[in-house]
């Protein structure tokens, strides 16, 4: 009888043990896994390293984001399409956040440094929400940035001697302590990128993981 | 140029008018507006909806306008990683009763070479070409660069 129950409880416990396995596999390599593959998210930003100067001319890098929550994207001024669609749909979550987003760093990083100089990001960031920052600079810090966020950018020739820009259009977002939270894919609905903001918010620095 | 029976019963039930529209002539547009841009050397883009009422195929071949010296269509395009790129559309094809949208993060009229600045508060025309030769001149408002869509 005793021995009976010892057997049931081993039976339990491994039953327990096989949904931890599978709980597991599920988050890592399953169904339950992120979209992308793990060595495609962002670095956290305490090991990024990059020089480059905010449309007011006053130097930033990863650590001007540290100790406040940050949403950061990718994009350039020439960008007839995604990029203003992008600029604007921020400038909405924050209208909507209103207070709510007030310690928030919001970033609008140029993948086009030739064209986009302090001075242009300046007059272009002008047009939406009064938090977005521009930020530019040499274009080996670009780069530089861009790869520890894990977005690309390459230059592309258009018809007539032109170029546009191919870049990741996708909003990362970072807690307080500089961990990368989550990715806003482009044009995502306001009722899914305001939820994913606001947990970047609440992700306060004693929360582990 | 003839009517299958059936179709002219359809618009006798439903209620059509008399005078049935082929081709570019059964085209309708709607919600059209333009994103201001800053200046004339960064391109401007411009939005619509563009209806097929008729019940022949038309199919959209390219665009003109006086304020940009290289107009056309591009379809912008967000891979599985993330990445947005932009190339050219091409020939649009529009199915009888279909519409298609020309859109933030999709098709859009892409105003490259700027003549003259486009400002927001101004309007100008535009003119869509098709296959059949036809034309459709659609007023377009050119609103904030903020503006996500006709409603500014
Ligand atoms: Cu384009």
């Amino acid at each position: 009888m005793r021995r009976r129950s010892i057997l049931r409880l081993g039976a339990a416990g491994l039953t327990a043990l096989g949904v931890t396995l599978f709980v597991g596999w599920w988050q890592v390599d399953g169904p339950g896994a992120p979209e992308r593959p793990r060595s495609a998210l962002p670095l956290p930003l305490s090991e990024m390293a990059f020089d480059l100067t905010d449309h007011e001319g006053k130097p930033v890098g990863p650590e001007t984001l540290i100790g406040r929550p940050s949403m950061v994207f990718f994009g350039f001024t020439y960008c007839p399409d995604v990029c203003p669609t992008t600029l604007s749909d921020i400038s909405g979550w924050l209208e909507a956040m209103g207070a709510d987003a007030g310690g928030l760093e919001v970033v609008f990083v140029t993948v086009d440094p030739e064209r986009d100089t302090v001075e242009a990001m300046a007059e272009y960031v002008g047009y939406f929400h009064p938090a977005i920052r521009g930020w530019t600079g040499p274009e080996a810090q670009v780069r530089q940035a861009a790869d520890g966020f894990r977005a690309t950018f390459e230059k592309v020739a258009t018809e007539g001697g032109g170029y546009t820009m191919d870049h990741t259009a996708s909003v990362f977002l970072f807690d307080e302590a500089g961990r990368f939270v989550s990715t806003i894919d482009y044009h995502e609905a306001r009722e899914t990128a305001v939820p994913k903001i606001r947990r970047a918010i609440d992700r306060k620095t004693e929360a582990t993981g | 140029m003839g009517y299958p029976i059936r179709t002219l019963l359809m618009a006798l039930i439903i209620g059509l008018p008399a005078t049935v529209y082929a081709g570019s002539e059964a085209v309708t547009v709607e919600n059209a507006w333009a994103r201001a841009a800053i200046g004339t050397s960064r391109p401007g883009a411009a939005y619509m909806d563009i209806s097929n009422t008729g019940d022949e195929a038309v199919t959209l071949t390219g665009i003109e306008t006086d304020i940009a010296m290289m107009p056309m269509i591009h379809r912008s395009a967000t891979d599985a990683k993330g990445v947005s790129s932009m190339s050219m559309a091409g020939d649009i094809v529009i199915a009888p009763g279909e519409t298609v949208m020309l859109e933030p993060g999709g098709y859009h009229a892409m105003l490259m070479k700027l003549r003259q600045p486009m400002e927001e508060g101004e309007s100008f025309p535009l003119i869509l070409l098709f296959s059949d030769g036809g034309i459709v001149v659609v007023e377009v408002p050119i609103l904030g660069i903020a503006a996500r869509g006709p409603e500014g």
